[in-house]
Parts: structure tokens; C-alpha cells; sequence
């Protein structure tokens, strides 16, 4: 009722105004190293629940974190929606179908490339455009890369919203908290140095916020 | 010049003290009149303005009130020519149709009374004739009885009278059987003329009726034509409780549109895009709620065809021929939105289903159980679909109702308005005028010292006059 007379009241002005991009785009990025790898059953909850607040005219990808992530190879599934509901619908079970499959076919990568799979993401979502942008970093945040792989280079997060899904601690860290503290330390100071925000989830039962 | 420099000119500050007041208030004293005049100038030109405003706006009010009048007896005028003109073209319906049937009544009534007259014609009691041995007994009675003829004469004459009497008996009775046949076969007639004058009475007194709601009606009017206070008091409570009456009603219809705009925004997704926008609104909504105000547009067109409201005099103006055919061509768009609402609200109701099952599959639950009663919301959601954009078509007649209305409660408030602001003036007027006879008591405070001097160098030059002029008057 009132969204309808705020419709009627303001939508010969506001359609003077300039088109603004509504639609968001979510970027997954799925660490498959070998430490993580055991973690990948909550990252499907986590997909799914993704799928299921998501609109129609968004974009979604889903894409692993291996040895050299920056690569369109590493991108497990990918889809913009419809702008029929319906057909919305049936795309985000079809993904959800894909992305199934392929956690439970997936192989463990050797090395574990963070950096190479945000620069994927930033390009991917730069791509689509999205009004909102958010990279969901499904990591323990320990970045091991293959020799030979340069990744010392200047992120650019403006506009992008990151958040550090369960970031587990490792069997470093209980004799050293400082391990990890130090590693969610240096993400969210390159992030934000980025101009990013950064954020950290661990209790996957409250998902809520994260879109 | 700060206090201590002030205060610095001998080196007592209490006596500096006292020199600066002495030299405040003979400064003060000097410019007492000229400083009363600014005071009573400023606040006179401010009380004579405030009180010139309260005028202007008294005047407003007047205008106003007088302007809500006028409206208030045109709108009253015109609402009792309609009733007026309704009520003769009932009785001209009446009147027409009783008539039609007035020749019938006639007959009917005429051949009634006919019959009963023929019947009553032949009921009437013939005398019987004088018997013919009447005179034969006056001849035998003039017979001598010596004679001795007469005894047999007389047993003859007994013979034929017995008889004759049988016989003329007979006949009476038979005559009088058939008299009360007659009579008897009257009755229906009567009840025929009976139940005829009944209906016309029936139709009389209805025409009586309406000729009595008529004249209240003209009476009414005439009030109003008049412009008398009693039918400005009517018509200003009767204006205010139909204002308060057609917002309950519109704000009923607004409710039905936020529904009916609820049932087919969500389906009009599929039709222009669930993700384009106009400004910050969803397309999908706005092409919802224009599809809303298209079918109450229609409904008003309808109304103003079928000349049920009167609010585009141009369509009531419009041609028999033609108004029929806006009535023919407004009903049916109104047939195919509905229909379209129908559709969309079908389409509401499979969305909903396809969401509830993709999100319990994103949810790992299982799909929800088949329910067997659901063809009841979906019919019913197809069915508010079609029936609310009818609905709506109703509103015309809340909205007019409102809309004139409203111009006399506007017109009451203003002048509700317009008197709080001008008595406000009023009392500012009045407050700047005590205001300024306040300010030069307040002026006179610090001068009270040389005041009082002044007063009694005043009353003693006074005496000193007075015992002058005494002295004068005691010379010789």
C-alpha cells in the first residue's frame, strides 16, 4: 500500500533521473588446497544459501583457489540471471547442480593462489557491472604460491565488499595465534588499502548479513 | 570603554558610580518626551498595523464564508434539481405506465357495471297480475242467495281459487329462484369492480406518495433559492458527514487497489523485466499500479456514461448514440483488464509455487508436499483478479461524493483558520498598544527622583498661583 503510492507519487520524477545499476554480482572463491579441502561441504550450504537471496539480473560465479587462479579455467560455474523470475529460477537450479557435482568430483590443488583469484574476480565483476560487488572468499587465508607465480601487485577493491568465510585456524596457529591474527590482519589491510571493506564470517549459521 | 575606566574617573568608584547615574538619568530626564513620542510612534504604527491586518483578514473570512456559501447552495441546488428531476421522471414513469393501462381498467370496469345493471334489471320483482276470478267473485256476491244458483258457483269458484293459488305460487317461487341466481351471479362482478378500484387506489396513492416527496423536495428548494439560514445549516452538516463518509469509502477502495496492485506486481515481473527500473521503482510495480489506475479511469467513464456521477460534464453532455457506445467500448476494456488480472493472478500463483520450490531444493529440504486444496487460493486469487477491477468501478461515486465535498470542508476550514489568525492579530494589536504605555512606565522607573522634583515643583508653583490669584480676588 504505501509502496504503491510511493510509486505513483514519485515515478514521473524519478524517471527523469539516470539509469543506476541495481543488480549485484557475487564472486565465490573456493579454496581447494589440501588443508581446506575437507571444509568444501559447508562452502555448497554457503553457495546455496547465496543462490537463494539473489535476485533476478544478478551474477554469480563460483571459482576455485589452486595453483594459479587467475584464470577463466578456474571458474567452476558461472551465470547472470534472467529478468523472468521464472526463468531465474530454473538457472539457479541448474547451478546449484553443477556446483554439486563438482565438489564432489574435485581434486586437491597442490599450491593455494588467493591473489590470483581476486584479480578473476575483480575482472569478472568489473565485466558485469554489478551495482553491488561481492568477492566471498571460502579460505583459510593461507596464500602458498607455486614458485615462479609474481602476485606482489596492487589490488583495486573500490566498490567491493570482500568477506572471509570461515577462515579456519591451522595446527600452526594454536601453538601461535599470532599466525592468524597476522594473516586476517595483512587481507584486510590490502583490502582496504584497495579501497575496499573487508569483513570476516565464521559462524556459518548466521549467513545472514553476507548479501 | 570598558567598566573600570568607567568606574575609573575618581578614585572612588562608588562616587563614579554616582556621577554616570546622576549624568544617565538628567541624559534620560532631557530626552524623556522625545523618547515617549518614539515609543507610542513605534508601537501605535505597530498596533494600527496588526489591527489593519485583523481587518483584512476579517474581511478574508467574510469573503470566504460567503464564497463557501455560494458553493454550498449550488452544490445544494443542484443536488435537489437532480432529486426533483428523478422524482417527476418516476412519476412520469407512473404515470406513463397507468395510463397505458388506463383504458384496459376502463373497460374492465365498464363491462363490469354492465353486466351487474343487465343482471340487476332482471332481478327486479314483477307484480303478479290480479287474478281472474277476482271479478267473478264480485258478480256472485251481487247474486241474490235466494236464488239458490250460488252454492255451486262458489264450490266451483273455491276449486279454481285452490288451484289458481297453487299455480301462482308455483310461479312465484320459480320467478324468485331465478332473481336470487341472478343475484347470486352478481357477486363476482362485484369483486371484480372491487379488486379494479383497489389497484387504482393502489396507484393513486403511490402517485400521491411521490407527489408529497415532490413537494418536501420543492420546499427544500425553495429554501435553498431563498437562501435562508436553516438550508445553509442543512446543507453545511449534511456536506461535512458526506465528506467524512466518501473518505471511509475511498479509503476502503484504496485498500481493495493495494491488494489488487499486490496480486499482479509480482506476475508483471515476467511480462517487463524484474530488474528494470524507472528512477529507484521497479518497472514491474509501476506497470502494476498503471494498470490500476487505468481500470479505475475506465470505471469512472463508465460512471459519468451511465450518468451516475457527474464529474466530466463533457460525457453527460455527449449524445444518446454515443454515450452508449463509450458505455459499450469502457466495459469492455474493463472486461479484458480484469481478464488480464485474472491471468496474472494464475501466473502469481505458479511463481510462487516455482519459488518455494527452488528454494526448498537451495535449502537441501524436501519439496513441498503436493496440497490437494490449493486449486482453492489459486480460483480465489483468479477470482479477486477479475472481480476487483468491477469493484473499483464504484469508486466514482465515493470520489465524487469527496470531491465536492471537500470544496465546502476546505472552505470550513479556511474560515476556521482565517478567524484564529485574525483574532490572534487582534490580540497582538492590543498587546503592542499596552506594550508601549508598559515601555514608558519602564522608561519612568530610573527617573523617578527628578519626576518627583518636577511633580512638586509643579504643585508648588500651582499653589503659588493659587494664592495669587486669591490675593488678587481679595484686593479691592
Amino acid at each position: 500500500m504505501k509502496r504503491a503510492l510511493a510509486v505513483a507519487a514519485l515515478a514521473l520524477t524519478a524517471a527523469c533521473g539516470a539509469p543506476t545499476s541495481h543488480n549485484t554480482g557475487v564472486y565465490l572463491l573456493l579454496d581447494t588446497s589440501g588443508t581446506y579441502r575437507e571444509e568444501l561441504r559447508k562452502a555448497e550450504d554457503v553457495i546455496l544459501y547465496t543462490l537463494s537471496r539473489l535476485e533476478p539480473a544478478d551474477s554469480f560465479a563460483v571459482a576455485r583457489i589452486d595453483t594459479g587462479s587467475f584464470s577463466e579455467k578456474d571458474i567452476i560455474a558461472k551465470t547472470s540471471f534472467d529478468e523472468r523470475p521464472s526463468t531465474a529460477n530454473a538457472q539457479k537450479r541448474a547451478f546449484a547442480q553443477r556446483v554439486q557435482q563438482y565438489i564432489r568430483n574435485t581434486a586437491p590443488a597442490t599450491h593455494t593462489d588467493i591473489t590470483g583469484g581476486l584479480l578473476q574476480a575483480i575482472e569478472f565483476l568489473n565485466e558485469k557491472n554489478s551495482g553491488r560487488k561481492t568477492i566471498l572468499i571460502f579460505s583459510d587465508l593461507e596464500q602458498d604460491l607455486a614458485k615462479g607465480y609474481v602476485r606482489d601487485i596492487p589490488l583495486e577493491f573500490q566498490g567491493f565488499e570482500v568477506v572471509a568465510l570461515n577462515v579456519i585456524k591451522l595446527r600452526s596457529d594454536n601453538y601461535d595465534p599470532r599466525g592468524y591474527q597476522g594473516r586476517l590482519e595483512a587481507w584486510r589491510a590490502q583490502v582496504e588499502k584497495g579501497g575496499g571493506s573487508w569483513r570476516v564470517v565464521n559462524d556459518l549459521d548466521r549467513l545472514d548479513g553476507i548479501l | 570603554m570598558s567598566i573600570s575606566m568607567l568606574l575609573g574617573i575618581t578614585p572612588w568608584p562608588f562616587v563614579s558610580a554616582a556621577i554616570w547615574a546622576v549624568l544617565l538619568v538628567a541624559i534620560l530626564y532631557l530626552a524623556r518626551h522625545t523618547a515617549h513620542q518614539a515609543i507610542a510612534t513605534l508601537t501605535g504604527a505597530l498596533s494600527r498595523g496588526l489591527r489593519l491586518a485583523a481587518h483584512a483578514v476579517a474581511h478574508g473570512e467574510t469573503r470566504l464564508a460567503e464564497r463557501n456559501r455560494e458553493v454550498l447552495l449550488a452544490a445544494g441546488r443542484e443536488a435537489k434539481e437532480r432529486i426533483v428531476e428523478r422524482e417527476f421522471a418516476r412519476v412520469g414513469e407512473t404515470v406513463r405506465k397507468d395510463l397505458a393501462n388506463y383504458p384496459h381498467l376502463h373497460r374492465a370496469l365498464a363491462e363490469a357495471i354492465d353486466h351487474i345493471e343487465k343482471d340487476h334489471q332482471q332481478a327486479v320483482e314483477v307484480p303478479p297480475e290480479p287474478p281472474g276470478w277476482v271479478k267473478a267473485v264480485e258478480t256472485v256476491a251481487k247474486l241474490d242467495a235466494r236464488n239458490g244458483g250460488g252454492g255451486e258457483v262458489l264450490a266451483d269458484i273455491h276449486k279454481s281459487l285452490i288451484k289458481a293459488h297453487k299455480e301462482a305460487m308455483d310461479s312465484y317461487r320459480q320467478a324468485s329462484a331465478e332473481r336470487h341466481e341472478l343475484l347470486r351471479g352478481m357477486m363476482p362482478r362485484w369483486r371484480d369492480v372491487q379488486v379494479v378500484l383497489a389497484e387504482v387506489n393502489k396507484k393513486v396513492e403511490s402517485l400521491l406518495q411521490r407527489a408529497a416527496g415532490i413537494d418536501r423536495q420543492m420546499q427544500e428548494y425553495e429554501d435553498i433559492v431563498k437562501r435562508e439560514d436553516k438550508a445553509i445549516s442543512v446543507l453545511s452538516s449534511s456536506s461535512l458527514m458526506h465528506f467524512f463518509v466518501s473518505t471511509l469509502v475511498l479509503l476502503v477502495a484504496i485498500g481493495g487497489a493495494a491488494i489488487n496492485f499486490s496480486l499482479i506486481a509480482r506476475p508483471m515481473a515476467e511480462m517487463v523485466g524484474g530488474t528494470s527500473f524507472i528512477g529507484i521503482f521497479k518497472t514491474a510495480d509501476i506497470a502494476a499500479l498503471v494498470i490500476i489506475m487505468v481500470e479505475i479511469s475506465m470505471g469512472l467513464f463508465l460512471m459519468e456514461s451511465l450518468r451516475i456521477t457527474r464529474l466530466f460534464p463533457v460525457i453527460g453532455a455527449l449524445p444518446d448514440k454515443m454515450r452508449v457506445r463509450m458505455i459499450w467500448i469502457t466495459f469492455c476494456i474493463l472486461l479484458l483488464l480484469a481478464s488480464i488480472e485474472a491471468g496474472l493472478a494464475y501466473m502469481r500463483e505458479v511463481l510462487l509455487q516455482d519459488e518455494l520450490a527452488t528454494t526448498a531444493l537451495l535449502r537441501g529440504t524436501e519439496a513441498t508436499v503436493d496440497n490437494e486444496f490449493l486449486w482453492i487460493t489459486t480460483a480465489a486469487q483468479m477470482g479477486m483478479g477479475f472481480i476487483l477491477p468491477f469493484a473499483l468501478v464504484f469508486v466514482a461515486i465515493p470520489l465524487e461524493t469527496f470531491v465536492n465535498s471537500l470544496r465546502t470542508v476546505v472552505g470550513l476550514l479556511g474560515i476556521g483558520l482565517l478567524r484564529i489568525f485574525g483574532l490572534l492579530l487582534r490580540v497582538l494589536g492590543n498587546g503592542a498598544r499596552h506594550l508601549g504605555t508598559l515601555m514608558e512606565r519602564l522608561y519612568d522607573l530610573p527617573l523617578f527622583v527628578p519626576l518627583w522634583l518636577e511633580g512638586r515643583f509643579q504643585n508648588n508653583g500651582r499653589q503659588r498661583g493659587h494664592k495669587v490669584e486669591n490675593l488678587r480676588e481679595a484686593t479691592p
